[in-house]
This record gives C-alpha cells, structure tokens and sequence, in this order.
C-alpha cells in the first residue's frame, strides 16, 4: 500500500485567492492591463468621493428636509401626509399577508403575486429605514416606527382575513381616501395641489399618472387591435402621435393650452394640468405595452370564448385581456419606473417637486455652491425608488418565467 | 320555398340588431363623440383667443426676434426675424441629436462588451455604471452636469489643459479644429470623382469569376484607393487650415469651442442613453447561441470572419429595434436643453412663444419639429433593420 499513488493537492495558484485573481483578473496580459486601468479609475473615483464626503456640509438638506419631504405644505397639517402613508403602510402589509396564504390554496398565480408582494413590503420596508436615517425630529421619527408597526398589523390582518378580495377593495378604496384627506374635505382646511410639493408631488404625479393612464391605455391598445376601421385609425393616431413627442413639451402644453382649450373661468390648478399630461403621455406608451400582451395571446383563446357562448366583449374581458395584462405586468412596473423618473420635468415649468425644490434650494444664498450634495440627495432618493422598483420587476419576470418560454 | 325562407329570415332580423348596421352606428357614434370633444375645445380655443386679442395665423413669424441667442450654427442677429431664430434653434437640437447618437452608440458598444468582459472588475464596473445612470433622472443629471460639473470648472485662464491642446473651463471646451482653404472646393470635386471611380471598379471587378484574386479583394482595393486620394490631394491642395486653441486675454482664440450648455447636455445625453444602448448591446451579444459562434469556427471561419459574417449581423437583428427607441428617446430628451439653458428648438420656441403670445401656433412648430425628426429617425432605422432582417424563404 505504500505505492499508491498520493493524491496531488491542486497547485496554490489554481486555487483560492490567488486562483480567483488569476482566473478573473489576470488570465490574460491584455486583461491584466485592463485590471490596472479598471482599478486606477476606481481609485480616481474613490479618491474624488472621499474627498467630496470630507468637505460636504449637509445643512441644506437639513434646513431644507421639510420642503424636499412635502414642499410647501402648511406645516400643522402635515399629519395628513403621514396617515397617508401609515395607511399605505397597512395595505402594503396586508398585502403581502394575503398573498403569503393564498400561495397555498393557488400556486400557480399566487406564486407570482407573492413575490410581488413581497418584493412591494421589502422596498417599503428599506424607505422606511433610509428615511429614518434622515435628521427627522423625534416625533416624525415615532410616525416611522409606527408606520412600521402598522405595517406589521396589516401583515397579520391579511393573515386573518385570507382575501384577496377584501385587500383589492381596500386599495381601491384608499387611493380616493388618500387623495380627499390630503387635499382637504368634510371639514378638514383644503390645501391646493399649489402648495404640494417635494417627494409628496413627485410620487403623487406619479401615482395619479400610472392609476390614471392605466384604463385609457387598455383602451387604446384594444381599440388598436379592433375590427372597427374608424377607432383603430384614431388609436394609431393618437398613439403614434404622441409617442413621437417629446413629454416637456406636452407638460408644456398643458400649462400653456389647457387653460385656453376649457371655457373661461373654470380654472385647474397646475399640478392637476401637470397630471393630465403625463396621463396622455403615459397611456400611449402604455398602449403599446399592453398590446404586446394582447398579440401574446393565440387566436384560439377568442374562438373559444366565442364558441362558449361570450360575446367579443365578454370574451374580451375574461378570457383575454386577465391573461394580457399579467404577461405585460412587468414592463408595466417598467413604465412606472420611467414615469417616476419623468415626473422631474415638471421641474421646467416651475413645479416644486424634488427635482424643483432641489433647484431652488441650490440656489439659496445660504447654501451658495452647496449644489452638489443637494442634487447628490435627490439623485439618490430616485435612484432607491427606481432600483428598487427595477429589482421587483426582475424577481417578479423570474417567478412568471418570461425569460424561460 | 328556400328563396321565401330566406327573405323571410332576412327581414326578421331587425336593423338595430343587425350587427353590420350595428357596426357602422357604433363608428359613426365614435366619430360623432370625436367631432363634439373637438368642438367643445374649439369653441373655447376662439371665446379665448378673442379675449387675448390673438388670431391664429403665422404672420407673426416675419416679426423681429429681438433676442439675441447664445450659439449659433449659421449668421444669426437679433434683427431677423422669429422664423430665423426657430431655425437656428432647429440647428441646434440637430447638432446634439446627431453627434449625441454617435458618441452614444460608442459608449454603450463599449460598456456592453465590457459588461460581458470575462474579467470582474471590468465587468463589475460596467455594470455599476449602467445600474446609477439608468436609475436617476436624466434632469438631475443634467443638472449635476452643469451647476457642479461645468460651471465650477477654472476660468479661461486657469483652465485644464489636456494632452492635444484640449482646455476645459468653465466658458467651455476648446479643441483643436481646422478652417478651410480656398482649395477646399477643388478637393470635394477630386473627392468625390475618387470615389465614383472607386465604385465603378468595385462594380466592374465584382463580375470577374468568383475565384479570381482581384475579385476577393475588390473592397479592400476600392477603400485603399479612396484614401489613397482624398489624402493624395489633401497634400497637394491643401484644403483644410488646423487652427489650436490658445489662452488669450479672458478667452480661447483660434480652434473651436464648445459652450458649456452644450458640452453639459451632450455629455449628459451621452452618459444616460449609453447605459441604455449598453445594455442592449448586451442581450444582444447573449442572443447569438455559443453553438452558432462554435460552428462557424468548426467550418473554419477565423476569428475575424466569424464576428463579421456570423456574431455580428446575428446580434444586430437584436439589436436594431430597441436601439431606434433609444435613439428616438435621445432625441426627444434633447429637450431638456431648456433646463441648463442651451438654444434648442424648445427654447428658442418658449422665447418666441413668450415674446409674441402667439402659444397654439408656436407650440404646433415645436411639435412638429419633433415629429419629423422622429420620423426621419424611424424612417433610416427601419432601413437598416430591413437589411439586416432575417431572410425567410
């Protein structure tokens, strides 16, 4: 036994770190000089943040945290915003708590609305921390906790109630609750969209444009595909036309034209104007999305809709367009991510969202030259929002299997 | 009898359920809805216009500008009329479109490659690249650009001076250009003549039999013979004048200077539409299968011949239809000049608008301004993306 052959350990530069190193840095002389370039434009980056970090002064964003939260929305009735978005909190929960039991009854749908779910709850969530992060002051930080706590009661509310029936009313339910309370009815003092401002407007624009687009768009895409001569000519049309613009100069046109094109004296407030336009921008996009799902669908699915008796409209509404839509949810997610983006060109016409209140905080006397950590803050609040709404789509086309088929 | 049966079963279905009736009420229906909104809006449109005492007509256009405009591709002065100005504006987003779609398409070729680059850092890089700039705001970094990244560059004076006489400060960036010569005309004629000559060779040599050496090497002899001239005659014309920038005073003389509004948008544009470009650069690269690239060396392709014949017109049929959106999306972005102030359509367009209350009108120039140049964009897009279409049989 004393011959049998010794097992050779694998040499020491085939392994571990240095393994890695030569296998994924140096494997080549031509990649070995790209390490060295890829590691001084590292170190010229590095180098240029730590320098920054060192010398930045962060007091605009601290004086200004109010403003670049709500805007200009009178402080004592700030509380507003807040329930507003501890109730979303709530529903975000019991969200994810419905669909983590309805998974088991329905694997096959409930599969894809629980990663949803639960990718919605996780990004909540990481706002919730990063935004505790910011110098609020104590009681705003209390309304962070709590939100979370509610968060958590939504979580085992949807436990409780196991449907997804209720928690579908409920959101429903929320978005005109939401919009009452924050802009004052039943006795509660009106705060015009005017004074609205900052994050507030930003994700207000955006919601309203998404949940406003969203049937128009469903609409023009089957009236694109529709047998009907004269409503598919106007969908092309509206929908290429559009397409083909620019959306500053439709934001523009609907401050400029909109008060022109409605009879004197009825008088829509600037934000309203701003929502309109990005509802007509973003529904010819959406169109298009959605009819990317409505051609998925094989012919088959309509003849045999028909041959059970539904009418095309019926056909239509059960058969094809619930299995449209779920095939384009996450290039709708990605038309939400772009339309979030997109809501800081009403910046241009002197709106006050982030990107606005940014702007005019760069300019504060105060804070002269201070510019860089304002829009750095602002670049990063979007970033957290658009990445994180970027990876829930990705999970989300993992668990519908789009890349697979 | 069945001639009666079948009357009769027409005339029992009544008009109001016969769906082909049924089908032109519905459009005549849509038409008369269409026809009503459109009326209520004109209705307003005239109440309106009367009360601001305006009209709808474009002769406002011949009226004097007034306003002086920062930069300017063609002889422009503040006495000329808005339709002028509107065109100088027009040259202006051209210039950022064409040279933005350019510079873009290198950028996102490059980080693509390199996000699929088998070394880390490299790939990691890329990656990280494309994960910031595609997540923010193109406005914000328009913004960043500009108020950080430009205008706190050193004045003229104290300006960066890169290798090959490139300055950069905060009035811009100076490079080294060249004027014409009184020759140049005559170079374009011998130019021009090279390659109609070039060609005609190419045609000619192309029906030599399919063995025969030259033919093999027909493009390679026409391109040769091309340069061969243009660069023949500009040694012996002597067309072109190179002029470098230098500091005099508080300015750069000689050279040419790209203002800080559009260096700030162009590098703007660029950053943003290439992380876009790059990463569909590469689905596209993944798209070909390993196997199709594997068999092309198998018949004995070369490396060269397998990326030229094989990986590359593959990928680009990926490639083509996403990229025209980008293309189209850089630019109707190019309208965000507005927000760092460089004389675009839009701008020059607001100011116009501004000035002679003129909205409707100038707002349908802007429109359409856009609209063409989507359209032309599509238009060679979709040429290119016939060519390189999969052929079935």
């Amino acid at each position: 036994m004393a011959t049998a052959t010794e097992t050779l350990k694998p040499p020491v530069t085939e392994i571990g770190v240095i393994g890695w190193l030569r296998k994924n840095l140096f494997s080549s002389p031509f990649n070995a000089l790209l390490t060295l370039l890829a590691l001084w434009v590292i170190y010229s980056f590095a180098s240029g943040i730590i320098g920054f970090v060192l010398s930045a002064d962060w007091n605009v964003i601290v004086t200004n945290l109010r403003l670049f939260m709500v805007g200009r929305y009178p402080i004592d009735q700030v509380w507003r915003v807040q329930a507003s978005v501890s109730i979303l909190a709530f529903l975000v929960g019991a969200n994810f708590g419905v669909a983590r039991r309805t998974g088991i009854d329905a694997p096959q749908i409930g599969g894809q609305w629980r990663a949803l779910s639960r990718s919605i709850a996780a990004a909540v969530a990481a706002l919730f921390l990063v935004l505790a992060l910011l110098p609020f002051q104590f009681n705003d930080r209390v309304w962070l906790v709590a939100s979370l706590a509610l968060m958590a009661i939504g979580f085992g509310f949807g436990h409780l109630v196991r449907s997804r029936r209720v928690v579908t009313y409920l959101w429903l339910l929320s978005l005109p609750v939401i919009g009452a309370m924050l802009y004052g009815v039943a006795g509660l003092p009106r705060v015009a969209t005017d004074l609205w401002g900052g994050l507030l407007l930003t994700f207000t624009l955006a919601i309203v444009g998404i949940t406003g687009s969203f049937p128009l768009g469903v609409l023009l895409a089957v009236g694109r595909q529709s047998s009907y001569p004269v409503m598919r000519a106007f969908c092309i049309l509206y929908i290429e036309l559009i397409r083909g613009l620019p959306l500053v100069t439709l934001i523009f046109m609907a401050q400029r034209l909109l008060p022109l094109f409605l009879p004197e004296g009825l008088n829509v407030e600037s934000a309203v104007r701003a929502m309109v336009a990005f509802i007509i921008f973003t529904s010819a996009y959406l169109a298009e999305t959605v009819r990317g799902g409505l051609q998925s669908i094989p012919s088959g699915q309509t003849e045999a809709g028909r041959a059970l008796g539904l009418n095309s409209l019926q056909s239509l509404r059960l058969i094809i367009l619930p299995q449209a839509l779920r095939a384009v949810i996450p290039a709708i997610v990605g038309q939400f991510i772009s339309l979030f983006k997109d809501t800081s060109l009403v910046a241009i016409v002197g709106l006050l969202d982030l990107a606005g209140i940014a702007h005019s905080a760069a300019s504060q006397s105060a804070f002269l030259g201070r510019n860089q950590e304002v829009y750095l803050f602002i670049a990063a609040i979007y970033w957290i929002g658009a990445s994180s709404m970027a990876l829930a789509s990705r999970r989300l086309e993992r668990s519908l299997g789009v890349g697979d088929r | 009898m069945t001639t009666r049966t079948r009357v009769s079963l027409h005339s029992v279905v009544p008009f109001y359920r016969d769906l082909r009736v049924l089908r032109i009420l519905a459009q005549i229906a849509f038409v008369l809805f269409i026809l009503a909104v459109g009326y209520f809006f004109y209705s307003n449109l005239i109440v309106g216009l009367r009360r601001f005492g305006t009209t709808l007509t474009f002769d406002f256009l011949r009226g004097n500008a007034g306003f002086a405009l920062a930069e300017s591709p063609i002889e422009y002065d503040p006495s000329e009329p808005y339709l002028k100005a509107f065109l100088v504006g027009i040259l202006n987003t051209l210039r950022v479109i064409v040279v933005g779609i350019v510079l873009a398409s290198l950028l996102g070729l490059v980080i693509g490659v390199a996000r699929l680059s088998t070394n880390w850092l490299v790939s990691k890089l890329a990656q990280a690249y494309v994960e910031i700039f595609r997540n923010t705001p193109l406005l914000v970094q328009l913004f960043f650009w500009y108020f950080v990244g430009v205008l706190k560059l050193p004045r003229v004076r104290e300006s960066f001076n890169l290798p090959g006489s490139i300055f950069l400060s905060n009035r811009g960036l100076a490079l080294p250009w060249f004027n014409l010569n009184a020759s140049f005309g005559i170079w374009l004629q011998y130019a021009a003549g090279g390659i109609v000559i070039a060609l005609a060779v190419y045609v000619i040599l192309g029906r030599l039999p399919p063995t025969f050496f030259l033919r093999r090497w027909r493009g390679i002899l026409a391109i040769v013979f091309v340069l061969a001239n243009l660069m023949w005659n500009a040694y012996a014309l002597n067309p072109f004048a190179p002029t470098v920038p230098a500091v005099e005073g508080f300015n750069f003389v000689g050279g040419t200077t790209l203002s800080p509004e559009y260096a700030a948008l162009l590098f703007g544009l660029v950053i943003y539409t290439g992380a876009f470009i790059a990463e569909i650069v590469r689905a596209g690269i993944l798209a070909v299968p390993r196997g199709v690239n594997e068999a092309s060396r198998a018949l004995g392709l070369s490396y060269i011949q397998t990326l030229r014949l094989v990986t590359v017109p593959l990928a680009l049929r990926v490639i083509i239809p996403p990229l025209t959106n980008q293309y189209l999306n850089l630019s109707k972005n190019s309208s965000l000049a507005i927000a760092i102030g460089y004389a675009d359509v839009f701008y020059v367009g607001q100011t116009i608008l501004n000035q002679s209350g003129q909205t409707l009108q100038v707002i349908v120039m802007i429109m359409v301004t856009y609209l063409i140049i989507s359209l032309v964009i599509a238009v060679i897009m979709n040429f290119l993306n016939a060519r390189f279409r999969l052929v079935e049989r």
